[in-house]
């Protein structure tokens, strides 16, 4: 847009035109410079999360046969599964349906959401109700007396 | 397109009537015009503490333990969040500025005459609560400075006769000012005073609207003697415009106070630690903490910092009672409230300026 040829009294539309862009961009620039900080502001600054990959998820001895625990994984709760034969299995606790938290229900022998009725295997295989996708399975080792959950880094 | 949208507006909410009403209001235009934007601008700064206020709450925890913890992070961790603090404390400062400017702008104009004294009763008791506002908010980031400024605010409540007591109890939550006064205080300033400050707004806008500008009295009679010189603006979309760009300007001082002076946040509340020397508080209690610091501990057989108290209480009740002193043939009459108006300004300057060199 030019400003010139605008000095005849019937040709003083470009020039106004001109002035209103300028004041226009101008105005919604600056009101650009004010959200844009709020909405920087709205997202939280990531949390430094845990990076271990490893956890003790409980003692030997300290589930009885057909039981389940939740122990902390990082941020995130995790399943730990004492099957009625002895060995243990650790699962991620979140639902993969609407992030609820699961349980280990012994009469059944599965992994049950509360939430909606969602159902797993023990080796998190989704069996019935909402959940899409299974629940994460982790590896568990004996190391001593202590119960170890590593889980496998994703890349 | 919009003029569908019009239409359909109109059918329901007479849309129409609202434009029609509008086009026709008008301000007065005269050479003390330039004071009519005060309120406005003030109800800007509001609008502002308002819109910061629900940003900070995003990420504040109003809890002893949490609560300057939770500040530091907002002001070094969160993106942005020194700049929405700092805006928040500047535009509570300046708000306070321009409340009492406007306050005396209506005096000296003598707008509070009737009709408009439930304007003027309103307009103080909001006066009040803004200063409610800065007293409770000082608190919340649980700071040295704030933990002893409520320590002495809330003594004095205490120290009024008969309810004093029972009232510093409900301030603080106990005999103590602690985490318990700080919940109470977050409550306070978020939910109970923005709750009573929102109604009564629109209560004293309502006024203003339906009573209209007022005109000084000395514009009034030169308009009398001569009708020719009567001026008025039209507020939609004139006077709107000009007002539009003042919150502009309003919000672009803010914004460099903020970037050139980022709030500070002192040192984290100890209830088991000594006040610092030279402690005060904000500037708009200053006039006050200056009396009484003046005052000498017994006048005559009375305490002398009750003395100061009442002094105050009562000068502030007079004050919003002050439209019922200018009456047509009354004997204290306008010479008598413009005067008290200019002895209230001159003491409130003198003593904020000598209570910031005094040691």
């Amino acid at each position: 847009m030019s400003p010139e040829g605008s000095e005849g009294g019937n040709q003083s539309l470009p020039r106004r035109a001109f002035v209103r862009t300028l004041l226009g961009s101008g105005f919604l620039g600056s009101l650009l410079s004010f959200f844009y900080p709020v909405a920087r502001y709205l997202l939280p600054p990531p949390t430094s999360e845990s990076s271990s990959d490893e956890v003790v998820a409980g003692t030997v001895g300290e589930l009885k046969n057909n039981t389940g625990k939740i122990f902390r994984f990082g941020s995130k709760p995790g399943l730990l599964v004492r099957t009625s034969d002895g060995s243990y299995r650790a699962l991620s606790a979140t639902c993969t349906h609407l992030d609820c938290t699961v349980q280990y229900r012994g009469e059944l022998q599965r992994v049950w959401c509360a939430c909606h009725n969602g159902m797993y295997d023990l080796e998190g295989r989704n069996l019935s109700g909402p959940p899409p996708r299974p629940l994460q399975p982790y590896e568990v080792h004996v190391r001593g007396d202590e119960i170890v959950v590593t889980r496998s880094r994703r890349s | 397109m919009l003029e569908r949208v019009r239409a359909w507006l109109d059918e329901r909410v007479a849309w129409n009537q609202i434009a029609e009403f509008l086009s026709h209001k008008t301000v007065p235009l005269h050479r003390y015009s330039y004071w009519y934007f005060l309120g406005g601008i003030t109800l800007f700064l509001f609008g502002v503490q308002v819109v910061t206020g629900m940003l900070l709450l995003l990420y504040y925890r109003p809890t002893s333990n949490e609560a300057f913890e939770s500040v530091q992070y907002i002001m070094t961790q969160v993106q942005f969040g020194w700049l929405v603090r700092s805006i928040h404390s500047w535009s509570a400062n300046l708000m306070v500025f321009t409340a009492i400017a406007h306050m005396f702008s209506v005096l000296f104009l003598r707008a509070y005459r009737k009709p408009r004294e439930l304007t003027w009763i309103s307009g103080m008791v909001l006066l009040f609560l803004v200063m409610g506002f800065g007293f409770s908010g000082y608190l919340l980031p649980w700071n040295t400075l704030a933990f002893f400024a409520t320590k002495v605010g809330t003594d004095m409540v205490g120290q009024m006769p008969l309810v004093g007591h029972k009232l510093m109890i409900f301030l603080r939550g106990g005999e103590e000012v602690s985490g318990a006064t700080l919940t109470r205080f977050f409550g306070f300033h978020v939910a109970l005073l923005p709750g009573i400050t929102t109604l009564l707004v629109a209560v004293h806008l309502a006024l203003v609207q339906r009573q209209g500008i007022s005109v000084p009295p000395a514009i009034e009679a030169e308009w009398k003697a001569s009708p020719a010189a009567r001026r008025d603006m039209p507020f939609f979309p004139n006077f709107f415009l000009r007002e539009m760009i003042a919150w502009y300007v309003a919000l672009g001082v803010l914004g460099a106070l903020a970037a050139l002076a980022p709030w500070e946040l002192g040192t984290k509340a100890d209830p088991f630690a000594s006040a610092p020397a030279g402690i005060k508080p904000e500037w708009y209690f200053l006039f006050m903490f200056q009396t009484l610091k003046l005052i000498p501990a017994k006048m005559w057989f009375l305490d002398g910092e009750l003395v100061g108290l009442a002094a105050f209480g009562s000068a502030g009740l007079l004050w919003t009672l002050l439209p019922f002193f200018d009456r047509e043939g009354a004997r204290f009459g306008r010479k008598w409230i413009v005067g008290a108006g200019i002895f209230a300004l001159a003491y409130m300057s003198v003593m904020t300026v000598y209570a910031y060199w005094a040691k």
